[in-house]
């Protein structure tokens, strides 16, 4: 009886609870901390110093600039867009609504090595506009906008899947309302739909973003991998390891897990900023 | 403004929402659409608000054909189910939004507009909470920030989709009388959808019932409860003690009950009695008293009749104490259609 009373009568007893809890941190462990701390030892195993010099070596920093140019564009891009794939499934009816949707998220059923080849068949040299690319002297396989095409096409569900469930969710009626005193399509979508979507907006962005500057199958698929020219962080990793340049392959590791590591505190700082995010809010 | 629906159908999908409605409304009237859930009765208000386009018919403003005008060229004030307020704009921000959408020379002045606000504030009573969001209000304060809103614009019909389904029980009499009070103060032309018959009841100048896609009766509350056009509308509005049985030579009768029916054609029919018509009488049929609950003025009586049927009578307080055991009871009014 005495035991009975000192937790609560849905609780688990504690041995259970101590279990459960042991078990989650003992995977999380093993699978996730060690390797993470891992890449920061062996980037740091010859000291600090190799590990700078990996880093702020021309080719690094140029991988370093590329990734960032390609989040660049492929994170508002797909910001754009996304937001707009979401208004139209969530706020309207039309035919061929299942299949949008399907489409949305074909990306994450493709693998990203299909992705890239994708590209490569419609803009590579034997591809369907690869003589006529040639002939305007436009390069986009084995440059810079394939990189950018295949990020895109990647990250494509990120923004719109986190905005469908959320737009669905409030429904039409404040837009009804907006248009029903005299707002504008674009007005009620400016002062009603976005400020209402804007906290799922950035949190999409943030997933988004860490996605598109870890991305490597499909972009190592249209990169051609040219040190200094079409090489992101994630290939220059591979590239510094495959050459056994361990510290400088894991000292550019750690600093793109350092950029995913800000964005995942970006994204913990919204939660709090923004508590009724998830609840809802509003009623 | 007067408001004519000639011959309004609607279907979504392949299911009937609107099944040839006609409908009459004068200027400044306050008219309860009244009907159960899936009646069709939100879907006409969204055809009278410009919010749905029907698939058929017309809807006119003073005579003006509107039927595929937009519900902001109708200058309709339309107040949401669950409000619709903007979450993300103050109290203030969302009255005046009406007139901050407008442009050019119709645009009110900065000054003009607060003008407005505070007026509408005023007028229901949340004076000082123009600066609160809506997550800071209670529903109640919501539901009148909704109505002001839709007032800003001045509106020609004020339109209101289940205005106090969503509050609890005091909040809902007391917003009642404020509705009242407020199209009597603007004298705006008024259409609200309900389901509560009470709320139209006392609310409204006449009510119009809905029953799948049609308009079964409409008149003042008076003519509706008293004199029901069909049996729908006679088991809906008010309360009703149903009887299926046969007419014959102007008595109805069914199993041991006998009712008078003047003037209602001889064969099947069905009967209905208000459980305060029935009174206690030696020449009546015989029931056998279950329960007397007292209601305040009232003694809400279940009885049984011989067959086991349950029947209702509301009789006086004063007069529970005659309701014990076996009683005999009379209706003085019932009302009797064919079936």
């Amino acid at each position: 009886m005495a035991q009975s009373k000192a937790r609560h009568p849905t609780e688990d007893p504690v041995w259970a609870k101590a279990v459960i809890i042991g078990l989650m941190l003992a995977f999380l462990g093993l699978v996730l901390i060690l390797p993470l701390a891992a890449v920061f030892a062996e980037a740091l195993r010859k000291g600090l110093g190799p590990a700078l010099a990996a880093i702020s070596n021309p080719d690094a920093l140029a991988a370093v600039k590329l990734t960032l140019i390609t989040a660049g564009i492929a994170v508002p891009f797909n910001a754009v867009f996304g937001l707009c794939a979401a208004w139209a499934i969530a706020k309207h009816e039309f035919p061929g609504k299942p299949l949008l949707i399907t489409l949305i998220d074909l990306p994450f059923s493709v693998s990203p090595v299909v992705a890239g080849l994708i590209y490569v068949l419609v803009f590579g040299l034997q591809g369907w506009f690869g003589e006529r690319l040639i002939d305007h002297d436009i390069k986009i396989i084995f440059a810079v906008p394939g990189i950018v095409l295949a990020t895109i096409f990647v990250t494509f569900p990120f923004i719109a899947r986190e905005l469908i469930p959320l737009m669905q969710e409030q429904g039409v009626a404040e837009e009804e309302a907006a248009v029903s005193m005299g707002a504008s399509g674009l007005y009620t979508f400016w002062r009603v739909t976005a400020p209402n979507v804007r906290w799922g907006l950035l949190y999409g962005v943030l997933l988004c973003n860490a996605r598109a500057m870890g991305e490597f199958g499909a972009v190592s698929v249209v990169s051609g991998h040219i040190r200094g020219l079409t090489n992101t962080m994630p290939l220059h990793v591979e590239i510094l390891y495959n050459e056994y340049d361990f510290v400088a392959a894991f000292a550019v590791a750690a600093l793109l897990c350092l950029l995913a590591i800000v964005t995942l505190v970006l994204k913990g700082l919204l939660e709090i900023a923004q508590p009724d995010v998830k609840r809802g809010g509003g009623h | 403004m007067t408001i004519s629906i000639r011959s309004v159908e609607k279907k979504f999908g392949r299911y009937p929402a609107l099944n040839s409605v006609d409908l009459e409304i004068a200027d400044g009237e306050l008219v309860a659409l009244l009907g159960p859930s899936g009646s069709g009765k939100t879907t006409l208000l969204r055809t009278i608000a410009g919010l749905e386009f029907p698939d058929a018919g017309q809807v006119l403003f003073e005579g003006q054909d509107v039927t595929f005008a937009s519900a902001a060229a109708r200058r309709v004030g339309f107040v949401f189910q669950q409000y619709a307020l903007f979450k993300h704009m103050t109290v203030a921000r969302n009255i005046a939004f009406g007139l901050d959408v407008r442009k050019g020379r119709d645009k009110p002045s900065k000054a003009e507009i607060k003008t407005r606000v505070e007026d509408l504030l005023k007028l229901v009573e949340l004076e000082g909470l123009g600066g609160r969001y809506p997550s800071q209000l209670s529903g109640g304060q919501r539901q009148r920030v909704a109505l002001s809103r839709a007032l800003a614009v001045q509106p020609s019909v004020l339109l209101l989709d289940e205005p106090f389904g969503a509050l609890d029980a005091t909040v809902r009499k007391s917003l009642r009388k404020e509705l009242r009070r407020v199209h009597d103060a603007t004298g705006v032309t008024t259409i609200f959808v309900t389901h509560d018959q009470e709320e139209a009841l006392e609310l409204a100048d006449r009510v119009a019932i809905l029953n799948a896609g049609r308009i079964e009766q409409i008149g003042t509350p008076h003519e509706v409860h008293d004199h029901p056009a069909t049996p729908f509308v006679c088991g809906f509005v008010g309360e009703a003690n149903r009887f299926e049985g046969t007419v014959s030579g102007g008595r109805f009768t069914a199993g041991p009950v006998v009712l008078p029916a003047p003037g209602a054609a001889d064969g099947p029919a069905i009967a209905f009695v208000r459980p305060h018509d029935l009174v206690l009488d030696a020449a009546g049929f015989a029931a056998k008293v279950d329960r007397v609950v007292i209601q305040g003025p009232l003694a809400n009586v279940d009885a049984r009749l011989p067959d086991g049927r349950r029947i209702e009578v509301c009789a006086a307080r004063d007069d529970a104490a005659s309701f014990t055991g076996e009683v005999t009871l009379s209706a003085r009014r019932t009302h009797v259609f064919a079936a």
